[in-house]
Formats: C-alpha cells, sequence, structure tokens
C-alpha cells in the first residue's frame, strides 16, 4: 500500500505446473475446464475491487490531468470535457516545480543510500549469534513497524528548539552555541577547519528520519541473505589467510550485490513517492517539499484538481523512466535475487 | 617479515578492532533505534510544566509519574478531553474491517492464482503487483475527487473500501507465494476421493495455510493501523470519525494541546503495533523475507 508496509519480496514465479498424472483426455479438460471457470469466480472479487478502486483512478488521472478541474467546478465536469495541455504548462513553467523535483530526488537518493548502509552496517554486527540476539533483532525492527504519525511525532518534539531533548544535550553538554531548529531552517552554515559551509538543516533532518525509519527493511533482508550464504567459502578463505575485511570485500559483499540492488529499488521507489513522513515533519517547509506534498497541496489547499493530477502524473512518469533505466542497466544480474 | 606474517598481524589487528566495534556499533544501533520510544514513553508520564522545567531529564522518578496525561488524552472533548477513545474506536473499525473483508477476497484469489489455470492469470497477478508499486499521491487525486463527488468523503465505509482494494491485491501475492509451497498431492489424493475443488480448498489447503493467513492478517491489521494519508483526504472535516493517526497528526499542530498529552496518545497509536508485532515476529518476519532466501 505505502512505504509504510512491508514489502512483498520480487521472486521467479515457479514454472507452471503440468498435471503429471496421466488422467484420461476426456476427464482431464472436464476438470480443466472447471478449474478455469472456479478460477475466474474465486479471482473476480479482488479483480473487481481493485479495476474499480486502483485501475480506472488511475485512467481518471490522465483525464483529469488534461482538463481544468478545479474543486468548485466538479460538479459540472464529465468524462468529455476540453482536453487541453494547459496543467502540464502551467506545471512545468510554475515556479518550484523543478526545485520540488530535485528535493525529491536528493530525498530519495540520499534515504535509500542511508537506509541501506544502516541495514548493511546492523546485518554485519549481528551475524555472529550471541546471547539475546534474537531481541536485539526485533528491537531493531521496531522504527520499521510504529506508525509514522507517532514517530514523527516523537522526533519533532526531540528536535524541538525550546524543549526538546537534542537541543538541551547539544547546547549544554556539546557546547552548540545556540539551538538548532532542525525542522524548519532551510540552511546553516557550519563551519568545519575554518571553512563555511552552508548545510541544508531541514532536508539533512528529514533524509535522517527516512534512514532510521527504513533501515530495518534493509536490515531484514539483508540478514536473511547472509544467512544463506554457505558457511564453507568464508572457512575457505580464512584457511587462506584473508582477513575479515578481504573476506567481505571478496566473498560476502558479491554475495549480497543482488539483493542490494533490489532493495535500492524498492526504497528508491517508496522514498520516491513519500509523503507522510515529509508532511508531518516539515509540512513540506524549510527546502523539504517533495512533489507529492506539492499534488497534496494543490489538491487540497488550492483545490486545482488539474494541476495536482498533472503533477502526479509527472512524477510517476519520471519515476517509471529511473527504474526502467536503472533495471536495463542493472536488470540482468537482478533476476535471480 | 614474510608475507604470510604480514597477513597474520594484519589479520589479528582487523580481528581485535571488530571484536571491539561489533559491541559498540550493535549498542549504537540499540540506542538509536530505541530511544525516540523510551522518550514517547517517558514524556507520556510527565506534566507539561515538568517537561519545560527540566527538558533534558532522562528519568522520572516514580513519585512524579503522571496518569492526568492519559486521563486528558482519553476523555471525550465535551469533558475537557481531547476524544482519543472514539479516535481508538474508528480505528479499530477500520483496521479490523479491513482485515476481513480483504482476507474474504484476498485467500480465494490468492489460491485460484496459485492453482487453477484460467484465462488472464498471469496478467491478473501482473497487475496485483504493480498496484503494490503505484505511488499512493497519484490515486490520491482521483479517490479524492471521486469521494466527493458521491458523497462517501468523511465516512469510515469509504476508507475502509480503499484499503481494502490496496492491501488484497498484495495479500494475494504474499498468500500465492505461500500457497505455492503446499504440495499439489495432498490435494489430487483428496480430489480422487471425490472432494470437489472448493471442497479441497476448504478442507486441505486452507487447515494448511493458516500459519500463512494468520501472519498476512496481523499485517494487514498493522498497515491499516498506521495508515494517514487517506485518512487526511477523506476524513479530516470530520472529527468524530478520526481515526488515531489522524487525530494525533491535527492536534499535534495545534498549540492548545500540550505535548505531553499527545504523548500520551503517541504511545496509545504505537502500542498496539508493538504488542502485535513482539506476538508475532517470528511468523511475520519468516514470511516477509520469504522470497528473498530463494537466492
Amino acid at each position: 500500500m505505502s512505504p509504510g508496509g512491508p514489502a512483498v519480496p520480487v521472486q521467479d514465479r515457479p514454472p507452471t505446473r503440468e498435471s503429471p498424472v496421466a488422467t484420461p483426455r476426456h476427464g482431464r479438460s472436464t476438470r480443466a475446464r472447471q478449474d478455469a471457470r472456479t478460477g475466474l469466480a474465486l479471482i473476480s472479487p479482488t479483480f473487481v475491487i481493485v479495476l474499480v478502486m486502483v485501475v480506472l483512478p488511475i485512467v481518471w488521472t490522465v483525464s483529469l490531468a488534461f482538463q481544468q478541474v478545479r474543486l468548485l467546478n466538479l460538479r459540472t465536469t464529465g468524462i468529455v470535457g476540453d482536453y487541453s495541455l494547459d496543467n502540464f504548462t502551467a506545471v512545468l513553467t510554475s515556479s518550484g516545480f523543478v526545485d520540488a523535483l530535485v528535493t525529491t530526488l536528493v530525498y530519495a537518493v540520499c534515504g535509500t543510500g542511508v537506509a541501506i548502509s544502516l541495514g548493511l552496517v546492523a546485518a554485519l554486527a549481528l551475524r555472529q549469534p550471541f546471547r539475546g540476539r534474537g531481541l536485539v533483532r526485533a528491537a531493531l525492527l521496531l522504527p520499521y513497524v510504529a506508525p509514522v504519525v507517532a514517530a514523527a511525532f516523537v522526533w519533532s518534539t526531540m528536535l524541538n528548539p525550546q524543549y526538546g531533548v537534542v537541543n538541551e544535550w547539544g547546547t549544554g553538554l556539546l557546547g552548540w552555541n545556540d539551538p538548532i531548529a532542525f525542522l524548519s531552517s532551510r540552511s546553516d552554515s557550519l563551519s568545519l577547519l575554518g571553512v563555511e559551509l552552508p548545510v541544508p538543516t531541514a532536508l539533512l533532518t528529514v533524509i535522517a528520519f527516512e534512514g532510521w525509519r527504513s533501515f530495518p527493511f534493509a536490515f531484514l533482508f539483508l540478514t536473511a541473505r547472509l544467512e544463506a550464504i554457505p558457511e564453507t567459502y568464508e572457512e575457505a578463505a580464512k584457511l587462506d589467510g584473508a582477513t575479515p575485511t578481504q573476506r567481505f570485500r571478496h566473498i560476502v559483499l558479491p554475495q549480497l550485490l543482488p539483493t542490494i540492488a533490489v532493495l535500492s529499488v524498492l526504497r528508491f521507489i517508496w522514498t520516491f513517492n513519500n509523503f507522510d513522513d515529509i508532511w508531518l515533519l516539515t509540512g513540506g517547509g524549510a527546502g523539504t517539499e517533495v512533489v507529492s506534498v506539492r499534488v497534496y497541496n494543490f489538491l487540497i489547499a488550492r483545490g486545482d484538481i488539474g494541476a495536482a493530477a498533472a503533477q502526479a502524473l509527472v512524477l510517476a512518469v519520471i519515476l517509471a523512466v529511473l527504474v526502467t533505466v536503472y533495471l536495463r542497466f542493472f536488470g540482468r544480474g537482478e533476476e535471480r535475487a | 617479515m614474510s608475507d604470510r606474517t604480514r597477513g597474520a598481524v594484519r589479520n589479528t589487528m582487523e580481528e581485535r578492532a571488530l571484536s571491539v566495534l561489533r559491541p559498540l556499533i550493535i549498542v549504537g544501533l540499540l540506542l538509536a533505534a530505541l530511544f525516540p520510544f523510551y522518550y514517547m514513553v517517558l514524556l507520556s508520564f510527565r506534566p507539561l510544566n515538568n517537561l519545560l522545567d527540566d527538558p533534558g531529564a532522562l528519568w522520572v522518578p516514580l513519585s512524579e509519574i503522571d496518569l492526568g496525561t492519559y486521563r486528558d488524552v482519553l476523555a471525550p472533548v465535551d469533558s475537557g478531553g481531547q476524544g482519543f477513545l472514539t479516535f481508538i474506536r474508528n480505528s479499530m473499525l477500520v483496521a479490523l474491517g479491513t482485515v476481513v473483508l480483504a482476507l474474504l477476497v484476498a485467500v480465494p484469489g490468492a489460491y485460484a492464482v496459485s492453482r487453477l489455470r484460467f484465462f488472464g492469470r498471469r496478467q491478473i497477478s501482473a497487475m496485483f503487483l504493480a498496484v503494490y508499486f503505484f505511488p499512493s499521491i497519484l490515486l490520491a487525486v482521483p479517490l479524492f475527487v471521486f469521494y466527493t463527488r458521491i458523497g462517501l468523503r468523511g465516512s469510515l465505509v469509504g476508507l475502509l473500501i480503499v484499503y481494502v482494494a490496496q492491501v488484497s491485491a498484495v495479500s494475494i501475492y504474499m498468500l500465492r507465494n505461500y500457497f505455492d509451497t503446499i504440495p499439489e498431492s495432498l490435494e489430487e489424493a483428496a480430489a480422487i476421493d471425490g472432494c470437489t475443488r472448493l471442497g479441497v480448498m476448504r478442507h486441505i489447503s486452507l487447515p494448511l495455510a493458516m500459519p500463512a493467513i494468520v501472519s498476512n492478517a496481523l499485517f494487514i491489521f498493522m498497515i491499516a493501523w498506521n495508515e494517514f494519508l487517506f485518512a487526511l483526504l477523506f476524513l479530516l472535516e470530520r472529527r468524530e470519525n478520526w481515526t488515531v493517526s489522524l487525530g494525533l497528526s491535527r492536534l499535534s499542530g495545534s498549540i492548545e494541546v500540550p505535548t505531553t498529552t499527545l504523548m500520551a496518545g503517541s504511545v496509545i497509536l504505537t502500542l498496539p503495533i508493538i504488542v502485535l508485532f513482539f506476538l508475532s515476529e517470528r511468523w511475520l518476519t519468516g514470511g516477509l523475507t520469504a522470497g528473498a532466501e530463494k537466492g
């Protein structure tokens, strides 16, 4: 349903079963015909509800994107309307759309990167059994299963400049001069070795939140993959004198790469479309406006349905293009993951 | 020094470094993962002025624990509370309704996709998988317009229908993988004994698939309970129909409700999920990674 939910792992279909029993020709075809009818009957409720609530709405979005529909004139708009490209030209040339698109990309790429790196570190650190490992693993999954609204609320309280615990410690113990407005400051300058660097504070904070919330997902998948690597490879390498980093670099990492590739696609898709996290943390302010938040604002605040539909469509098309390009380049190796 | 001894030295050094780093990393990750939840519970026990006096405190003495926040957040609006009891009822209705309806359509559907060869089977399962990757925000626009037009906006039933549509496609995918692992020979034996297809499904396959169905039910419950975007889109103007997620997010925007009271609300929102998660963790994680292990 959304980035919030655990994923269904992508995997190959097992080959279609042919009936192994040699039944008489006549009886088999009757049974096959009955099966086909039963199958259609059993699948049709889901098919109908998905068709009506997902597929048709998508088609309708396309239609809406080419019409001048506003919440106010909604009741008078039909399927046959005045179709034009006006929404697209307006949206693509409007101020802020390109910025939002860039922000979305940065957010998705960095969020995915942080989540997968943390997940990898966690999976490797917990590879060797120890007492209580099961409990630690379960605990590390909490950020992922917890409701996003509660998690975002706790984070924004923790980061609050007035009474948040992070700023309290930062100013009290770490010697920060001023509390940092993590969620409402577009840019701060950080002096590092005498050089003043501009830092997009709020954007980094929402990326950190995304990394925190999604690393358990990567951790889960990488742990499963690690457990499937036969121990003999590493034992042999150890006997040949390979050090731990060499064993990781040449034995473990190559085995994990296909999983990492799949994870990158999944996490990128979900982060790219993410609405909840940013809406809840910053409301899209302070340089964190991503396209999905913009779509929501056009839809609700401005009631401009046509423009909202056009932007959602542009977002989906860009995503589809990016994922297709990625799969073209890396698709071969991934299919077995 | 020969290559071999140099390698051995490097090996010892790396192993020593890792044996120090590993526990540090584990502790660091645990702190990062758990601290926000600890902070949530901690703040929910403190009155607001107590927090403002001492924002850095990481401990609340037993004598100062104040459960008034929970009373405030749960009590109905007309007696001065925030009405979370109503929100809990709404969330429960929607989440349980989604579980029941989604399983009712998805279990037979998954069986059909796994076992029966019918026209368009491959296309239909591909479509269901694609639903999982559709951006919700792309669906938000047309569904909002559609619901506004037919007057379903603001009703819990409307929300329920959207959840069922999105979740049942995914459930079919998950359950089908499980049905695929049940040996067909069991079903054939029953068929030879004169069972009809539906009889086979009911008496043989469903009982065998129970673990998967239960973990799927929990998964659906979590999704529906945690969902935010569609609740925000459809229920915003009807406070009596708010879900817990929506209620918490709306009230946290207003300055009139004390933060610590809302922390109690956060605990109420999070607790059912964590309890369910720990009850079912083994099933759930096993089911979720079933595909990844195939390598």
